[in-house]
């Protein structure tokens, strides 16, 4: 309780504080208090991750009604996952907005969202009373389009803000149709009565419920085909915005997708079928349309999605699990899904911290331009690779650990029993293997075109590596990222919890990790991933040994003959992907713009490739316009004429009064109908 | 751990066998069945050249492509001799280790700033990614054939009895080799032999490669086959004792190589457009495999 004071005061004290103080403490002020935050948090929640339990009821006023403020293990492991992250992006973002010092203001407004997000991100975690979750929800909501629309003088950020704002919105629009449709139902605002709800209807109508709570948490999450959203907030905030709302906003749908799972009661079977296909559509739909992205923060987004899919494979098939009582599972699925929850936002905020610092260094996002950056930026190269082997889940880094539970879930659920299980199964296995294989692609390009071979375009400054203030949290995010990989052992026994309140649900036996001997083979990946590394350095080591005495020449990459600068031969990131675009070109939309060589001099070739978001166009562009069109034959209504609008206005008055005259005239004409 | 060394001394003389039979197929006599080992091993005593638009990327990108096949071979096993690495799911860490050092060899060819070799390396990238779909399928097969997931329990307890596992050996079989074919980029996908650069697909990527680093990707081209072949054997080898076993196993990898040496010989390479369909097609026939295996256990009919 006295935690609870002391956080509120904190931050309401340094949310004044924050206008008045000098630009180069603001900045300082808000990493401290979030720090500070962080801490407090964390040693409320790390109990309950290990096996307490915490409840405390506010009264509440009128409206409300009660307010219970409950912390399970789900809500103690997302608490920990957004603190981590947040701070790491508070350091970053403490020298990444440097550059922006003299814009006070809203430097102010950032550091004032910064704090809110956090505490709002914290509140949806351990609030359990309907209005007030949407209102921390709906500040979560505001505090992050603040957030995005830092440099709101750009049309396009603006543009991609009021998108995120919207799109958010209809979030909540749906989660409030839940909540309400619960209310009018129970009479209560209290989570629990979601229990009640589901226990005393039929299952189809609690199955409609969660279809409702599954869109609403599903348009934040960005599953396809409500991600629109993300592709265009990413690119547009600051680096350590995308880095945070890729590693913890778009989780926090995730969160409501795991709360409102652990509240219901339904036909579970069906429900992780449903999660399982919507997520192996959108992990492939989103690498697909990664791969083709010369923008390296869209194509950061385009792979949040793909993540998104993989956790979201991984719940499917804990839901499965919790359907047909089966422990494994549910152990499998969940702790994969969760643990890949934390694994992305780490190599995810790292992905973006270093795209931040490519940005600084050259002003640019897109990949075509750049080259050749190892040289001048050898440390954010680095941490790019290891985030880069991370995301597509290789060994000996924390992505393959998740990847490694889904896939054993998978391979394990596939044993079972029922046909359709199996071909779903199947299916999700194809689809995570080429989420696997295209990832595989998108990163070599990204890598390789972004920091290898020469420089494809001359800067108008020479490209500096980012200061010691933005390596530093990077540094510390690829050591956690190393860590998993080596210790899974250690992360799986902290989920233990997590997963029994799912296992709880079947009325499994609770020491469900031991039972499965999940924590030997977890241990195992350990040393292997230890293995190949001391494999690995004992043979550069001989390398180094074998080679120290002999050779070694310096000459210019073979050319075919030719000799001379071949900076414009090297291969880009469009023919990188050609052949893989040729293949699925019918499936996406790519607009191309081609300008060819004619004549003896040809002057000005030019081939040019935007890529579309088919979805986006099918469900968002094209029922605008229609609607636009629907609507533009109304416009004769709007001319401007003054005389006319007070007319508008006296008839609306009138219509208004008429109304229970003309209801009853109605009434009448109906039951004048009925007697003839 | 046997499985390992069977595997290193197959290494050593596979790619002699295939280049035997594509010498005494075309007419010719061909050098000894050892002579690529020895070039390598020559190699490995050569010094080398860099290219100056290369970072340190290139200097280790051999390396760990060399250690990700050494320890994909650690996980094989043999007959019902678990590998030196066996756990359940572990052929999902085989995947994806050698893809860590597909990885690693394409950032290496990227690192040169060539035009040739971002063609190799983008061409790689693709055919290996459209193989692995195959792979995770044949295991997925054999993982609810047997009900185990780790390569060792799937290879002890498959036991052929009726005329569609007969048949599903073979698919199997001829799965692996053609995944082989397309990994260590042989002939159907891609000719080894080819001199202009445009067509090349592994080969193009390794042109700046040159001394030690160059004889550690060759080296790793052998074991690649060798383990794949191991995998083939494992199939046949049951839990037979040994003096049964190995010479299956040396047997299996002998006839593996001579039928690499007359694809190589009689075949020719598909047009590089083609390749994705062909590459296609393999996932299909793995899910003729997955039916079958419905089949067998009676999920359906």
């Amino acid at each position: 309780m006295t935690i609870f004071l002391i956080y509120s005061i904190l931050v309401a004290l340094t949310l004044l504080l924050i206008p008045i103080v000098h630009v180069r403490l603001k900045g300082i002020i808000t990493l401290s208090v979030v720090f500070i935050n962080a801490i407090l948090s964390g040693i409320v929640v790390f109990p309950v991750l290990l096996g307490e339990n915490f409840e405390i009821i506010f009264s509440g006023t009128l409206i409300t009604g009660e307010i219970p403020i409950r912390i399970d293990a789900l809500s103690a492991w997302f608490i920990l996952i957004i603190n981590f992250t947040i701070v790491t992006g508070a350091i970053y973002g403490l020298n990444y907005m440097k550059t922006y010092k003299n814009q006070t203001a809203n430097i102010s407004i950032h550091c004032i969202a910064y704090l809110l997000m956090q505490m709002s991100l914290i509140g949806i975690c351990v609030i359990q009373n309907s209005l007030v979750f949407l209102f921390a929800w709906e500040t979560m909501a505001f505090s992050s389009f603040l957030l995005i629309i830092f440099e709101h003088h750009k049309h396009a950020t603006l543009k991609a803000g009021i998108n995120f704002l919207i799109q958010s919105h209809v979030s909540i629009l749906f989660l409030t149709v839940a909540f309400i449709w619960v209310y009018y139902r129970t009479d209560s605002y209290d989570f629990n009565s979601i229990i009640l709800f589901s226990e005393n209807y039929p299952t189809i109508i609690s199955f409609g419920l969660y279809l409702f709570f599954f869109i609403g948490f599903a348009i934040k999450a960005g599953f396809v085909p409500f991600h629109t959203w993300l592709p265009y907030a990413h690119p547009a905030s600051p680096s350590h915005i995308s880095g945070v709302m890729s590693g913890v906003i778009i989780k926090i749908g995730i969160f409501g997708i795991l709360r409102m799972l652990l509240l219901i009661h339904t036909d579970f079977t069906v429900l992780g079928s449903v999660i399982l296909i919507f997520s192996v559509i959108s992990g492939v739909y989103g690498v697909m349309l990664a791969i083709i992205q010369h923008n390296i923060k869209t194509l950061l987004a385009y792979h949040s999605i793909e993540n998104i899919g993989i956790i979201g494979i991984g719940i499917g098939l804990g839901t499965i699990g919790i359907g047909e009582s089966n422990s494994t599972l549910v152990l499998l699925g969940f702790g994969g899904g969760l643990l890949h929850v934390l694994n992305h936002s780490l190599f995810k905020s790292l992905l973006f911290y270093a795209a931040g610092n490519v940005y600084q260094a050259t002003h640019t996002l897109d990949i075509e331009k750049l080259g050749g950056l190892i040289k001048s930026m050898p440390h954010t190269a680095i941490l790019f690779l290891i985030a880069a082997l991370a995301i597509c889940g290789l060994p000996p880094f924390n992505g393959f650990v998740s990847e490694f539970l889904i896939y054993s879930g998978l391979f394990n659920g596939i044993e079972n029993k029922a046909l359709l299980n199996v071909f779903i199964f199947l299916f999700s296995i194809l689809g995570l293997v080429l989420i696997g294989g295209l990832a595989l692609l998108c990163f070599t390009k990204a890598f390789g075109i972004i920091f290898l071979g020469t420089a494809r375009h001359h800067f108008h400054d020479t490209v500096k590596e980012a200061e010691n203030g933005k390596l530093v949290p990077m540094y510390l995010i690829a050591l956690f990222i190393i860590t998993i990989g080596i210790f899974p052992q250690f992360f799986i026994h902290l989920l233990n919890k997590p997963i029994q309140l799912f296992t709880n649900k079947i009325n499994q036996p609770t020491e469900l990790i031991s039972t499965f001997q999940l924590y030997e083979t977890m241990q195992y990946i350990g040393l292997c991933a230890l293995g190949f590394m001391v494999l690995t350095l004992s043979i550069f080591w001989l390398r180094a040994k074998i080679t120290a005495k002999k050779s070694k020449i310096i000459a210019t990459t073979w050319g075919c003959g030719y000799t001379g600068n071949p900076e414009k031969m090297q291969y880009t990131a469009s023919s990188f992907i050609r052949s893989y675009r040729k293949l699925i070109e019918p499936l996406l939309l790519i607009k191309k713009h081609k300008i060819e060589l004619i004549g003896v001099f040809p002057k000005n070739g030019a081939h040019k490739t935007h890529p579309l978001d088919k979805m986006e166009e099918w469900l968002i562009t094209i029922p605008l316009k229609k609607l636009y069109f629907i609507f533009g034959k109304f416009r004769f209504i709007q001319n401007g004429n003054a005389q006319l609008y007070v007319l508008y206005g006296a008839i609306f008055i009138t219509l208004i009064i008429a109304a229970p005259f003309l209801y009853n005239a109605l009434l009448k004409l109906i039951e004048f109908i009925n007697l003839i | 751990m046997i499985s390992l060394v069977l595997i290193l001394i197959a290494s050593l003389f596979f790619m002699g066998i295939i280049i035997r039979t594509k010498s005494i197929t075309s007419g010719r006599k061909g050098p000894g069945i050892f002579q690529p080992m020895k070039d390598i091993v020559r190699l490995w005593k050569k010094g080398a050249v860099y290219s100056e638009t290369t970072s340190f990327i290139f200097q280790i990108a051999p390396s760990i492509y060399f250690a990700s096949i050494l320890m994909a071979v650690l996980v094989i096993p043999f007959g019902s001799y678990g590998g030196v690495i066996s756990f359940n799911g572990d052929f999902v860490f085989f995947a994806y280790v050698l893809a860590l050092g597909k990885f690693f060899s394409i950032i290496g060819a990227l690192d040169t700033g060539s035009s040739f070799e971002g063609m190799g390396a983008s061409r790689e990238a693709l055919y290996s990614l459209l193989a692995e779909p195959a792979f995770f399928i044949l295991m997925g097969s054999f993982a609810l054939f047997t009900g185990h997931t780790s390569f060792v329990d799937i290879f002890t307890s498959l036991h052929f009895g009726t005329y569609i596992s007969y048949a599903l050996g073979i698919l199997a079989t001829f799965i692996l080799i053609m995944i082989a074919m397309i990994e260590n980029s042989r002939m159907p996908i891609d000719d080894p032999k080819t001199h202009l650069e445009l067509t090349m697909v592994h080969e193009v990527m390794i042109l700046d490669n040159s001394g030690f680093d160059l004889g550690l990707i060759l080296y790793g081209t052998h074991l690649k086959f060798a383990m794949y072949g191991a995998l083939i054997a494992n199939f046949f080898t049951d839990s037979f004792p040994f003096y049964i076993s190995i010479p299956i196993f040396l047997a299996v990898q002998f006839i593996f190589a001579i039928i690499v040496g007359m694809l190589e010989s009689f075949n020719a390479r598909f047009r590089m457009g083609n390749n994705a369909q062909f590459i296609f097609t393999l996932t299909s026939l793995s899910l003729l495999i997955f039916f079958g295996v419905l089949l067998i256990l009676k999920k359906i009919i």
